[in-house]
């Protein structure tokens, strides 16, 4: 389809909320006094802390709520409680954490397989609807993996003749 | 009950029999889900690219329901209440919330302060359950939860939760003014919207970015816009510089985030790599097209960390940049007005229904960008009946 300039006026509700002092150009700042008292609000009742939850050593606890969908354990979560020594900016908080994501999968693999199941991938990587909607990529990615695999075999192969 | 399972980067399953949700703080409710959206933001967790998302945790921050349990403090809503419920969990009491930031709660999340409590988003933003299940966990249910108006189609409802205010608010953030000429980079959902919503702020021109041609089809018939594929144009900002008469545009809207294409060297430094905190290619493009003295408005999900972005340009250009996540709370009454006299009609975007059963195809058909997709939305069967 082609562009064409827009007649903006006919646009439903064009203009409706402008606001000319809505420029944040400008200093704009919607607070009260009360708000430089810091930490000093009406918190809401403790959710009983029952299970291992890390808090941001930016924080000064445990916020009044908080999820409960996976508490940290095994190695990943280890490499997590370490993560939390340090400061949410930090790359010795970040990169602890990035690892063990990867750490957990691998958990998570074992876990599956501990339990009697082993891990559906062509499933869970939802290549049903990649081969009903993009087969030629599918192909073409099978390919590429099925190339590394034999590269890397054949490196081990010559490898282990040296 | 059966709910979405991360098992790893781009591997999820159908969960059969994650336990129940249950009431843990006075003011929990319990909501049987009847619509949950996979989100843009949600690829970011899909492909294993957000710190600390678990195996075994359950996304979706884009959900309604029917409430089925409440704790013994929620007394704004009752059992059998159908609602919207907003994707920032938000306490309604601390400093942030009192100024009506919601999105920034203090009290919601305890692994991070940057980011407030967000369901479904991996334990950076609180380790909450999502919506992509049969049943979820909303805390705080005094305060987001909102009641569906009478007659408002799910599909409308259920964008509510995210997807318009979050547009609506980059368009608010970039604070345009009558006849200003508005760039927005990223053709999903939110993208969209934020073209639209651009218009009821007296926007100008509007010029949108992509890559992929059936979104920049739908966004111009959508949103009455301009847009381009920048895969066609040699550089974004030198063509945004010729649209506007070698000046740049008044505002321009980062609506991507860390997964952002167009940039080989930002993709393998933060898709690939994940040396940087996500690919900021859009953000690039927005502080380089931006008018001098002009204004950059972020609502793509970017990590805490750090990011390669043109900072001396905003800086010599005197940019004022803003960024949020969007405070759902105090935009759904405006929403929830423009949907019903029609000025947004944003069940439009959604493009695909997919039963819960089928959420690992979901997502791929969604991450793909196969079959035409701008928004996915799940069913659990629970409300098919
Ligand atoms: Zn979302
Ligand atoms: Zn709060």
């Amino acid at each position: 389809m082609e562009n064409r300039p827009v007649d903006y006026n006919l646009i439903n509700g064009w203009g409706i909320d402008a606001d000319p002092k809505n420029d944040p150009t400008y200093p704009m700042r919607k607070r009260s006094a009360d708000d430089h008292e810091g930490y000093s609000w009406n918190r809401p009742q403790q959710q009983p802390i029952d299970v291992e939850v890390l808090h941001s050593i930016e924080r000064p606890n445990v916020t009044a709520v908080f999820g409960t969908s996976k508490p940290p354990s095994g190695l990943s979560g280890k490499l997590r409680r370490h993560a939390f020594k340090y400061g949410e900016g930090s790359f010795a908080h970040w990169i602890p954490l990035i690892v063990a994501d990867r750490v957990d999968v691998v958990e998570g693999i074992i876990d599956d397989i501990k339990s009697g199941s082993f891990p559906n991938i062509w499933k869970e990587r939802g290549m049903n609807a990649q081969w009903k909607y993009d087969k030629a990529g599918l192909l073409k990615s099978l390919a590429i993996g099925a190339a590394i695999t034999t590269a890397a075999v054949m490196l081990i192969k010559n490898k282990s003749r040296d | 009950m059966l709910a979405m399972n991360y098992r790893g980067p781009q591997r999820i399953r159908l969960d059969r029999n994650k336990p129940m949700p249950e009431i843990l703080h006075p003011q929990d409710a319990i909501v049987r889900v009847t619509r949950a959206c996979i989100c843009g933001s949600d690829l970011h967790l899909y492909n294993g690219n957000v710190p600390d998302t678990r195996v075994g945790e359950t996304f979706g921050h884009e959900f309604i329901g029917v409430v089925e349990e409440i704790g013994s403090d929620v007394h704004k809503l009752k059992v059998g209440d159908q609602v919207i419920v907003p994707f920032n969990i938000a306490c309604g009491e601390c400093t942030f919330c009192k100024q009506e930031l919601y999105g920034n709660c203090h009290e919601a999340n305890p692994q991070a302060t940057a980011v407030g409590g967000i369901f479904g988003y991996s334990h950076m933003a609180g380790g909450y359950n999502g919506g992509q299940a049969e049943y979820v966990r909303v805390p705080y249910a005094n305060v987001g939860p909102m009641v569906i108006p009478s007659g408002m189609h799910p599909d409308d409802a259920v964008m509510l939760t995210d997807v318009v205010p979050t547009g609506y608010q980059a368009a608010e953030m970039g604070g345009i003014q009558k006849g200003d000429t508005v760039a927005v980079f990223g053709a999903g959902p939110v993208g969209i919207m934020a073209a639209k919503c651009a218009w009821l702020f007296g926007a100008g021109r509007v010029i949108v970015f992509d890559q992929e041609e059936y979104r920049l089809d739908f966004v111009r018939n959508y949103a009455q816009c301009e847009a381009y594929n920048f895969r066609s144009i040699e550089d974004p900002v030198v063509f945004m510089k010729k649209q506007t008469d070698s000046l740049g545009a008044d505002v321009c809207i980062d609506a991507v985030g860390a997964e952002a294409a167009g940039s080989k060297f930002q993709t393998i430094t933060g898709r690939k790599t994940l040396m940087q905190a996500g690919s900021a290619t859009a953000l690039q493009w927005a502080i380089n097209s931006a008018k001098k003295g002009g204004i950059v408005s972020v609502v793509g999900v970017y990590g805490p960390t750090g990011n390669m972005i043109p900072i001396g340009n905003a800086l010599n250009k005197g940019l004022t940049i803003r960024g949020n996540q969007a405070s759902v709370k105090r935009l759904l009454p405006k929403m929830i007005e423009h949907v019903q006299s029609g000025v947004l009609n944003p069940k439009a975007l959604i493009t695909h229904h997919f039963p819960l059963e089928e959420v690992a195809d979901a997502y791929r058909i969604f991450s793909d960008k196969l079959d035409n997709c701008i928004k996915p939305v799940l069913i659990p069967p629970s409300a098919r009946m």
